[in-house]
Order: structure tokens, then sequence, then C-alpha cells
């Protein structure tokens, strides 16, 4: 999130895309509901299903999944066809009058720098102009400024588009564009909130731009009540994306070195964003070598010198994309030997389980790191897999419970949380980080006693814990945050990283959450004194635990104000130039704290990128500077803005590229669109070991609309079966009519319901059915995140 | 008087609405209160966070040390200091306790030998050992020190990790730095998947 869950009672719409935040997190939702019950705002609620949130929504949109690009296109396309979005902030905070580079065209459905045989584009040209100066040309009349080349690409989006492609009627459609053009008014503010509903497509990317772009324009980015929201499905995705457990970034969201760098200076040439304006303060690509030196030195420690490159070449440099799905792509080509998995059970989690359960069977080894048994500890005897015929050894290590040892947790909102050990570890369960660490000290132990491949970066890891096989998760806290090698202090702020190898960050974006005076992560000052502890009243709330980075609680805040540094709404500050102490005041500023706005050559606002603004149009994406709305690999129409170019043009197609058969399906076999979710009763597969929730929520089923079930003489509590090319489900049926009929582009389309919960682990074994097992092995051209919640399937009753 | 859930049910429905003292003779809530103030009457507080979803809801732990010697957990509720959840649960929290204390958990570390049909009871030792030696053999194995355009890349190409969701972030940057200190370069977690 880029604001927090409380802030979303300061929002004037809330506009939910892909989620159903009454449902999956109904404590989160209750700052929505206050929003509404407390200022009379709006609650839009755009899904497939009506649910919970729609039942409490003013508006309720049923909109074909996998096609949100094209409904946020046509608000972009009113915005600013009408003259809505906000002008001053535009100017002030966008990239709206940088001029692109000669070259950048769209037509077809294909941008430019597009190579058929690699099913690749080179980003690199979607570039701007650069005067003499070397910093990017600007002039909104231009006709290739991003504010022009944007009106011709969105006015394809017209409300008809909207309604061929997404389904949604168009005067239902008007409706709601008209309640979002006038958030445009720096009076107004709306936040957008999705959740995996929108990142689980093979144009998920795009679709999270596609909000972000119109909040830019509607000037909601930077605002209490504004923001884009991710809501994130488990406790603790936040903070371990932000430390790293993912293939291509280091901690604090540094880029993964690469082949070919040799030096630290190559890595930051290549990493670090460049400086486009003269005021943009461009803060991540300045300091990008100062974060990166100081996490080798904590990594490395004195094995880490300038005469070395501070132990570069240590750091492994991958091959290509080594995401989810490449590691079960690269086991199923016999390339994979091991893998390990600590609380993340592959076999329910990842598409295709069939496939994955051929994988897991392919591997040398598993080990599994888990409280309870899961489907991947016990794949091996998974229905219909005879164990004899499974020749990989599976380790299955029972690990301690979140309540079994202290750390923090930091949740959708950024706020790093502390929590204590409430009980000793069950039984012989051991915390994860100590099989972990003692692990690694045995491989270092066979290495010291065998040597083998490449050691020296075995042996030069700092385990400065006092037990290195049994690291106390403070000790770890405070290497994250980092120190100062001379002295020994514990830093309290990045700014004071160094690149000459005499500071220390595990993450930079945590430095400063625990100084010498004590983890900050551990503070409760909340709402039992809210005069005292939310001293503006905006909800900030800075005493209670720390949230990053530098414990700001609304990213991109400058953009609050106005130009003069003033409150767009006086109602609803985030931070404010205070004339009288020459200094920004609210929240912590996103910003140089005592840059005077009113000076001429006052710093741009966007602190952290080369542009100094918020793009509207970036390269930093892998199938285009600006969204565009493409089919789901599976999908029941050819896409009527480009036929021709249907489906993305860039997804990696693994079995395709490993020559594998074809696994996707067509909508003359599968005729149904299909989608998958959770219930408020459990979340993912854990909850299949809690009694309680079990029996609140016993069953398997699929939802099946209404009059789709009339046709097929399906009645709830019949079982069906569910299919896909790739697998199939037998379970019962649940009739509604919360899932309607819709009419695309002159066709009726059905969508079904598919929750996610059952496995054959679990109190009822019965269950065996796997939701993953329909959905299709293919990945957003950019993240990778796989296509769960958009493909194609066929139904009969049973 | 006892209150089954039918006559409650026809009590609700016949207007009462909230229940109190007029409509059942005595003040159910005051009861409740009293029950939960027995339950944790000496108890030690402790903070914890949800381990469900990312709202990021603060618990609070009662706990107390039976005279076996074992610290028993009483009760799991919503903190009402908290600004994420002012003391409010959803059904997985209101219910954490079954998560946290559970016959259902893993007693032991288990090994399953290539084609075996059961689990083997092992020792720590036995399953850390002989992970440590996979893990070497499989990182001997598949490690690139140069690929094949020169460039220096020093990575583990055979060997994966996986999780990360469910623990603890000091856990999470641990787990980064040690498998990267092994070369391993397929990294995942939750946020994708």
């Amino acid at each position: 999130m880029t604001n927090h869950w409380r802030d979303i009672r300061h929002a004037d719409v809330v506009m939910i895309n892909g989620a159903n935040p009454a449902e999956a997190h109904p404590v989160g939702f209750q700052w929505i509901m206050r929003a509404k019950l407390e200022r009379g705002a709006k609650i839009v609620h755009v899904d497939p299903r009506f649910t919970r949130t729609s039942a409490v929504a003013d508006t309720h949109l049923r909109i074909r999944v996998g096609t949100d690009v094209a409904y946020f296109g046509g608000l972009i396309n009113y915005v600013l066809q009408n003259g809505l979005y906000h002008k001053e902030y535009v100017a002030h905070a966008t990239n709206a009058a940088f001029v692109v580079k000669q070259g950048y065209g769209f037509s077809d459905g294909l941008f430019n720098g597009y190579d058929p045989q690699t099913r690749l584009y080179d980003p690199t040209l979607w570039a701007y102009e650069t005067g003499a100066d070397g910093f990017a040309k600007t002039d909104v009349s231009h006709p290739r400024s991003v504010l022009n080349l944007m009106r011709e690409h969105y006015s394809r989006y017209t409300p008809e588009m909207v309604e061929r492609i997404t389904g949604i009627p168009r005067d239902q459609f008007l409706e709601v564009a008209k309640l979002v053009g006038q958030m445009g008014r720096p009076d107004k503010v709306m936040t957008v909130i999705y959740a995996v509903g929108l990142t689980h497509h093979t144009t998920g990317v795009q679709l999270i731009r596609s909000g972000a772009v119109l909040q830019l324009l509607l000037g909601n980015m930077g605002r209490p009540g504004g923001g884009m929201n991710a809501e994130r499905g488990h406790a603790n995705i936040q903070g371990n994306t932000d430390h790293a457990i993912s293939w291509e970034v280091l901690p604090g969201y540094l880029k993964v070195p690469a082949p070919g760098q040799r030096t630290v200076a190559d890595y930051v040439e290549q990493s670090a964003s460049k400086q486009l304006r003269p005021t943009a303060i461009n803060y991540f690509g300045t300091n990008y070598r100062n974060f990166m030196v100081s996490l080798l030195k904590a990594w490395y420690g004195n094995a880490a010198t300038k005469d070395n490159e501070f132990a570069f070449d240590h750091l492994p440099k991958p091959a290509g994309n080594s995401s989810w799905l490449s590691i079960f792509d690269q086991a199923l080509q016999g390339k994979m030997e091991g893998v390990m998995l600590s609380g993340m059970t592959a076999t329910s989690i990842g598409p295709d389980s069939n496939q994955v359960l051929q994988a897991l069977s392919n591997l040398k080894w598993l080990c599994v790191m888990d409280a309870f048994p899961t489907t991947s500890s016990e794949f091996w005897r998974a229905p219909g897999i005879d164990p004899a015929k499974v020749e990989t050894e599976v380790f299955m290590l029972p690990a301690s419970h979140w309540i079994e040892k202290e750390g923090s947790f930091t949740n959708s909102g950024r706020w790093v949380q502390w929590k204590e050990q409430v009980l000793p570890p069950e039984g012989e369960a051991r915390h994860d980080h100590w099989i972990l660490a003692d692990l690694f000290g045995r491989v270092r132990d066979l290495y010291r006693q065998q040597g083998g491949k490449y050691p020296a970066p075995v042996f030069d890891l700092t385990l400065r814990y006092a037990d290195p096989r049994k690291p106390q998760l403070d000790e770890i806290a405070k290497e994250i945050n980092g120190r100062d090698l001379a002295t020994g202090a514990q830093l309290e702020t990045f700014a004071d990283l160094k690149d000459d190898g005499t500071t220390t960050a595990g993450d930079w974006i945590y430095t400063g959450h625990y100084p010498d005076t004590g983890n900050l992560a551990k503070r409760r000052d909340g709402v039992q004194d809210p005069k005292k502890n939310d001293p503006t009243g905006m909800d900030f709330y800075p005493s209670w635990a720390w949230s990053w980075p530098a414990n700001r609680r609304v990213l991109y805040n400058r953009a609050s104000a106005d130009p003069q540094g003033r409150p767009w709404d006086p109602k609803r500050p985030g931070i404010q130039w205070d004339a009288a102490t020459s200094l920004w005041v609210g929240d912590v500023p996103d910003y140089p704290p005592d840059a005077d706005p009113t000076k001429p050559g006052a710093p741009l606002w966007f602190i952290m990128t080369g542009e100094g603004m918020g793009r509207l149009f970036s390269n930093g994406v892998a199938d285009g500077p600006f969204p565009e709305h493409y089919e789901p690999i599976e999908s029941p129409i050819q896409n009527p803005l480009h036929p021709a170019v249907s489906a993305t043009p860039v997804a990696f197609l693994y079995d395709q590229a490993a020559g594998r058969p074809n696994r996707f399906g067509t909508s003359s076999e599968f005729p149904y669109v299909a989608t998958s979710y959770r219930l408020t009763e459990h979340e993912h597969y854990i909850t299949q070991q809690v009694e309680q929730l079990v029996q609140l929520q016993p069953e398997a089923f699929v939802e099946v609309p209404a009059e789709l079930a009339r046709e097929k003489g399906i009645e709830t509590g019949d079982r069906v079966r569910v299919s896909s090319k790739r697998g199939k489900l037998e379970v019962r049926a649940v009739v509604t009519k919360r899932l309607g009929p819709l009419q695309v582009d002159g066709k009726k389309i059905y969508q079904i319901g598919i929750p996610i919960h059952w496995g054959f682990v679990g109190i009822k074994t019965g269950q065996h059915w796997l939701a993953n097992a329909l959905t299709p092995f293919v990945g957003d051209a950019s993240a990778r995140t796989p296509e769960f919640k958009a493909f194609l399937v066929n139904i009969e009753k049973m | 008087m006892e209150v089954t859930r039918r006559h409650f049910l026809q009590l609700s429905s016949a207007g009462a609405g909230v229940l109190g003292v007029s409509a059942l003779g005595f003040d159910l809530t005051q009861a409740t209160r009293i029950r939960q103030h027995l339950r944790i009457e000496g108890a030690t507080v402790s903070h914890s966070v949800c381990p469900y979803c990312a709202v990021g809801c603060a618990l609070l732990a009662y706990t107390k040390k039976a005279a076996s010697g074992k610290v028993e957990l009483l009760q799991i509720e919503g903190d009402p200091d908290s600004p994420v959840n002012e003391g409010r649960l959803c059904p997985k929290g209101a219910t954490a306790l079954q998560l946290a204390v559970s016959r259902r958990r893993v007693a032991s570390p288990l090994y399953r030998a290539p084609g075996a049909a059961e689990w083997t009871r092992v020792s720590w030792d036995f399953a850390l050992d002989k992970l440590a030696r996979n893990v070497k053999a499989s990182r001997d194995r598949t490690f690139v020190t140069v690929d094949a355009d020169g460039n220096v890349v020093n990575r583990c190409e055979g060997v994966a990790f996986a999780g990360g969701a469910a623990f603890s972030s000091e856990e999470g940057y641990l787990a980064t730095k040690l498998m990267r200190g092994l070369g391993l370069v397929y990294l995942e977690q939750q946020a994708r998947v």
C-alpha cells in the first residue's frame, strides 16, 4: 500500500477492483465502512462476483475477469476527454510534459520494438528525448508529449469499447465515470484498493499500473485517503518481499546483479535510475551505491573490501528468470535437483497442480519446513500417485509457529509490528531460521572438510551472532537496520549509509527501525489515547510500531500539498510547509524536510524517480509503456481492440519453450470462464488443520451462475465435474445469482467461481481436489505472476 | 434457566434484538464478562500479531504456567489499543488459538526414502546431516562459476528455496542471506503466487 489501512477512512470514493475485502480482509474492511458511514464515501466494487463487499457498496459493476485494463482505460479516457484531471497536480507531479523519443508507436496491438522471434520488446526504446544539457525534454504541447500520446492511446477506450470488452453496460460505466471524474478536484480524493484479483493475470502489472495512472491524473497519489493500496493475503508477504526472498531483487528492492557486471560501478550503472530533470532528487538512484555497498558489508564483513569490489563476485548472478514457474519448469526439465519449502506448499499453491506434482517427482530431494503436514510433504502419496514410483527423497522438518517465536510482521500498510514469543516451540519443533542456520553451518563444515565448488562465499558470509547456529531475531533485526562500523552505533537513517565500506545495512528501507534507543517496531502508542498518539488527527499514529521507510505513513506525501506547500484539502493534510519553522510538518515528509517549496528551484515532488515525477509513461515494464488491454491466455473471445494480437504478445510460454505438449484450452472445448478465490473462514491451505474453521466451511464446492445451472440441470448440492485442459475437480455445486451472465462483444459469457482451499491434507482428507489443477502454467510478462484468475473450463453434472 | 440456541433465536426474533435483563431475567453480557475475567485472571499478557492475512491485527495472548511447568495458552483476543484493528478479529483471527495449540502438529523430523511408502521418524541430526550432504552435492553438481559468455556468475542452478509469507521478517532476511550465500538464484515467496 502507498497508504495504510486506517487511512482509507479519509477517502471520498473507495474504488475496489479484483478484491473482496469484506470477506478476505474483514477487519481491514472496517476502514472502508467508516469512510462510508462517517463521511458518506461512495464504494464502487468492480468484480466478477457479487460478494459481501458488493452488498454494502453503492455500485457493483460486474466485470469479466482479466479486463480491468479496459475498465481503467475507459476511466482514463473519460477523465482526459472531459478535462477532469487535476491539472495543477499533473503539471507539477507527473511526467505528462516529457517528450517521448522519436520512433514511439503503437499499432495493431503492438508497441514499437517488438521482436516476434524472442517474443520480447526492447523497452529501452521507450525513452525520452534529451536536450543538450542531457536532461529529458519537456513540452506538453509537443505531439509526442506523454499527455498527447496518452490521449491518443486511450481514445480507443470509449464507453462502447469498455462495454464490449468488460461486459459492463455503458450507462452503468458512465455513471461511475462521472463520480470518478469528480475526484480530480483538489478537495476530493479517491483510494484504489485491489488484491490478487488484479495481479493474477498475464497482464497483472499493467492492471495495477492502470489504476496508478488514473490516480496520478486525478491527483490522488500521496494524499491521505488516496493512493494505490494492495491488500496482501499473508501475514508477512510484505516483510519478506522487502527482504527479498525473491529472485529478482536484493533486500530493499535493489536489483539482483546480472551476468556481465564485474564491479559495483557496473552494477550501479545498469541498475540505478538516472537523474532526468535538473531539480529531480533521484534519491534512490543517487544512493544506490551506498545501499549496495552497505549490504555487501553486512553480508561479507571483513571479506568485503574496496580492493575486491566489496566481494561483489560472491553474489550469485542468475542467467534469467528464476521465479516460481521457472523453478518448476526447471524441475520438469530435470535440471532442478532440490527444493526447500517453508510455509508454502507447492502442490496447492502453484498453477497446474498435476504438472507441479510431476515436477516434484522429478526432484532428487525435497525439504518441507512446516508446522503441519502439507500437500507438498505428502505429495508422494497424493491420490493417484504410486509412492513406489516416486524417487524423490523427502524431508519433513517440524517448524515452530508464529506464536512460538518473536519477530516482526510487516502488514499491507508497511507497518512493521513486533510480536513477542508467547509459547515455547511445541515438542521437537524448531524455528525456521534455526533450521536454516544449522543447515548452513553443516554445509559450511562439509566444505571445510571436503572442499568443493567455489566455497569462498560460504566461508565469508558473516554470522555475527552469539550462537551462529541459533541466531536471535533481535540480533538479526539490528543487522537489518545497520550500523556505523567506526563507532559501532546503530544507524538512525539510511541517509547516513556510505559507499566506502564504513557502514552496514541488511535492508536500507528498514534502517532507522532499530536505533541505539531500541526496536521501534515494538512501540504501542495506539488508540488508547488518540489525542496524544495521533497529534495531527490524520491517523498516522507515528509511535505505534514503525513504518518503512523512515516511519513514513503515506508514500509520496509531498504531493498531498500544492506548489506552495499548502494541503490540497486543508481538512485532510498529509504534510504542509510551516514558514515559521521552515520545516514540513505532519507525516514524515517524503521530501527534504527543510526544502522551502516557495523558493525557485525547489526539488521536484517524487524524490525516488529519475524524473522527479510520477510516471504516466514508463519503460520499467516488459509489455508496454502504457497499459493496454490483452485477453487472458485462455479467453472466450478475440480481443476487440486488435484481434490479431489478442493475448499479450510477451508472456513467456514455458511448455512451448521446453517442447512440452500444449496445455492451453480453447473455448470450443472449454466454453466457460473460471476464476479462483478465498472464503472468509479459510486462509489458503493451513486452515484445513483448524477444527472450528473446517466446521464453519467444511467442503469444497464451486459456484455456478443460476442461468447456466438451469441450462445444465444443475441444482445446489449436485456433484459436478469442472475440467480444464489441465485437470479437473469433482465437487458440489452451489447455484447462485452472485455470478450473473455477461454480454461480451455480442456473446453471452458465464463465469464460474472456484474457492481454492481444499486438498488431500487436513482434517477432512476426503476433500482431495486441488483447485489449481485447473489453472494455466503461464504468468505476467514482467512479474511472471501466474494467471490464476482467468481461465477456461467446462462443467458437467455428474 | 438454560438458554438454548433455539430459545435464543426465539427471543431475538421476538424483537428483543439486544439480549438484556428484560428478556431473560438476567444479564448474559455481564456473565460472559465475569467468565472471561475468571479465565484470564492472573495470566501473563503477551503481544502478538495475527498469523493469517496482512491486515496485521494486533493480538493479546494470555498464558499461565501450569503446575507441570508447561506454559498454557488460555485465550487470544484482539488488542483494543491497535490503530489497525481496535480489538476486532475475523473468524480466522478469533480461532487463532486452535492454530496455536493443535494435536495435528508434526511431532518430529520425518524422512521418506526414495520409493518408500511411509515416513520414518528420524532425529534432527540425521535429517540435517543428510540434508546438508544433499545441498552440498547438488550445489557442487550444478554450480556455475563462469557462464558461456565468460562472465563470473557464481551461481547454484540446481537448488531452489521458497517460503516466508508465514515467518518473521528477520527469519526471512536470514533465509535470503544464507541462501544467496550458498549461491542460490531460484528464490521465491508468496507475493508472486
